[in-house]
């Protein structure tokens, strides 16, 4: 069987909601339910995911009935795995090498995401913006943040 | 007599140098980054937010409520110089805002728009100060099904006012409670879908969920649709309207003012709802329509004034009841929360000062964004000339520091990062994350009023039909939903949105 109906926007959209729906009311029953007095920890969580099921069920059929059919547009790999790699090391390295060498990976990895980036034009910010932060955020806002490598 | 009294106390609360000093700056810094393209109110107040966390709670709120006037307005001069609205709420001001810019009148346009944003800001700030008390001994009267019908007539406002299909707008309104839930159980202490995380025990944070779906997500949108920004580059020209212009915004800027007044105090309402139905006002009742579109200074002055007194109405269910009625004010909860304040109709009573004070600010913050604006619009422009391959990592650095720096919480940015991607992903399937944001927020008080609606009255579900407000409430639900479901208004409602 092809899967090429999944390219399909509303065909996505709609086995998204219905997975997600299946899972969370699945969820739910791990949980005491309760009665409709006394509600328990599953109970409104149980309505929600069957709720949101039963639309992702209706946007899917409603897919396969329509004569307009959109595809989803292609996925742009490249800048989301370049910021997805900055804000990373941002967030994972902070702790270790501080914000002004944090903040320099960030603007040095996150920066390539751009078609037109230059490698002369990232470094200078980078620098820039590692003392700009040191400044504001550090001292100026006072925010708790380690400044230097550790 | 009463309100002028009231005012007095707010005047007190707020004069003194250092709130002026934090309204200041406020209304400053969310112009600065309500200005940078791609980046709306709820960006900037997230964004922001860290910044106010050690400061005094009224100065910590007035800033805020700054910073949100602030960013406003940045986006209405991104509108009108470079054709790209920061918000949907700025949406309207491109059509005849550029059009202007592009006859060489772009300072004209910022004018009249600081104009009737300043008097649409000075009425809603004594409609909310003459409303407030009416509407809080109201809300004295509401008990957890009236709280529960009400946020359904919210949520199902919001599918109306979203863009695109109803199905999945509603969808992902479900799924914004069901992140709701995410953390422990108030009632129960039970942990819900952390999967075993400590970090998920107390729940998503709103700066997290709105900063993944409204900051990093849209910068991917901007980085695949390339920066087609094209800055207007002749001179601005100058800001003051000629006598002409001022005769014909009059009308449309008291219009704008009315309409937005009434419209931002509806659940689910505010800025956006407000800005699109004072253009299609002036569009329906002027002499000339063909004119809207290309350069009507009534397609500019109408909207801006409606936008400013629809976002800060809305102040008016977050004040007296507690329920925020859109993105911006669930993050004005979350910061009233961190100071300790719990908004609903108890805190003008407790903390009269604090109360008063907030909206007293609010004339003030509008009066410095007149102020302020007028002599720094050359350097707003100019700061819109750099180019987005820098701007971009700029913006993204503030995101992460932003988010860090709520819980010292690596995983919190990571967290952003993962709503970033699927906030991305949403777009691509053509889903609006705005009304998941508001299930988010409601999601908690909605479950916490239906058990309570239920248990008082043993499990009889009928309760929300027996009590007059909340049957009220769910018949105007029904209504909207039927409005809804008929295919001509919602082709009306698509050609709205669809106007730009």
């Amino acid at each position: 069987m092809s899967l090429s109906f999944l390219k399909h926007r509303d065909v996505a959209a709609g086995l998204l909601f219905l997975l997600t729906g299946v899972v969370v009311a699945a969820g739910a029953c791990q949980y005491p339910l309760g009665s409709a007095m006394r509600m328990g920890a599953g109970y409104f969580p149980l309505l929600l995911g069957g709720f949101l099921a039963i639309l992702g069920a209706a946007v899917l059929l409603r897919a396969f009935f329509s004569r307009q059919k959109h595809l989803v547009e292609r996925l742009m790999l490249k800048p989301m795995l370049l910021i997805g790699a900055g804000v990373l090391a941002f967030a994972g390295l902070l702790g270790s090498i501080g914000l002004a060498a944090a903040s320099f990976l960030l603007i040095a990895l996150s920066g390539l995401a751009h078609q037109e980036s230059r490698m002369r034009e990232l470094l200078p910010l980078g620098l820039a913006m590692a003392l700009f932060g040191a400044g504001v955020f550090v001292w100026g806002l006072g925010l708790p943040l380690p400044l230097l490598p550790a | 007599m009463e309100l002028i009294s009231h005012l007095g106390i707010g005047l007190e609360a707020v004069l003194t140098w250092q709130n002026l000093g934090y309204c200041f700056l406020g209304v400053l810094l969310g112009t600065l980054i309500g200005v940078l393209p791609g980046l709306g109110p709820v960006a900037t107040i997230a964004m922001l937010l860290p910044v106010t966390y050690g400061l005094p709670p009224l100065s910590a709120l007035i800033m805020l409520a700054g910073i949100y006037y602030g960013a406003q307005y940045g986006g209405s001069t991104t509108a009108i110089l470079v054709n790209l609205p920061g918000e949907s709420s700025s949406v309207v001001t491109c059509l005849d805002g550029y059009a202007m810019a592009r006859q060489g009148r772009a300072g004209v346009a910022l004018g009249i728009a600081a104009l009737g944003s300043f008097f649409a800001g000075t009425v809603a700030t004594l409609v909310i100060a003459a409303a407030a008390l009416p509407l809080a001994e109201f809300a004295l009267k509401f008990g957890p099904a009236e709280y529960f019908s009400l946020m359904l007539l919210g949520l199902i406002a919001a599918v109306v006012l979203a863009q695109g299909d109803v199905f999945k707008a509603i969808a992902m309104v479900v799924a914004g409670l069901i992140l709701g839930l995410v953390g422990t159980d108030v009632s129960s202490g039970a942990e819900r879908f952390t999967f075993g995380m400590p970090e998920l025990a107390d729940g998503i944070s709103f700066v997290v969920l709105s900063m993944g779906l409204f900051g990093i997500a849209e910068i991917m949108i901007n980085l695949e649709r390339g920066s087609g920004r094209d800055v207007f580059s002749t001179r601005i020209g100058s800001l003051l309207p000629k006598r002409e212009d001022l005769r014909q915004s009059v009308k449309p800027i008291l219009r704008g003012t009315a309409l937005g007044s009434l419209l931002g105090i509806l659940p689910g309402g505010g800025a956006v709802l407000s800005s699109f139905s004072a253009y299609t006002l002036e569009k329906r009742i002027a002499r000339d329509p063909s004119r809207f579109g290309k350069g009507a200074i009534e397609g500019v002055a109408g909207p801006e004034a409606a936008n400013n007194a629809g976002a800060q109405t809305s102040f008016i269910p977050l004040l007296v009841m507690g329920l925020p009625s859109n993105a911006v004010m669930a993050l004005m909860v979350g910061a009233m929360m961190i100071h300790g304040i719990v908004p609903g109709p108890q805190v003008m009573e407790e903390r009269p000062a604090l109360f008063w004070g907030l909206i007293v600010s609010m004339w003030i913050g509008n009066l410095f964004l007149v102020l302020l604006n007028m002599p720094l619009i050359g350097l707003w422009a100019r700061l819109l000339k750099v180019p987005y391959r820098l701007l971009y990592p700029v913006i993204l650095l503030f995101c992460c520091v932003g988010v860090y720096s709520i819980n010292n919480s690596a995983f919190d940015v990571g967290l952003t990062l993962f709503f970033g991607m699927l906030g991305y992903l949403f777009v691509k399937l053509n889903c609006e994350p705005a009304p998941l944001l508001l299930g988010f927020v409601l999601g908690p008080m909605m479950e916490e009023n239906l058990r309570r609606a239920m248990l008082l009255a043993r499990g009889n579900a009928l309760v929300f039909f027996e009590r007059p407000i909340s049957l009220t409430l769910l018949i105007a639900s029904a209504l909207l939903l039927c409005v809804l479901a008929w295919p001509k208004a919602r082709k009306a409602r698509d050609l709205a949105f669809q106007e730009n």
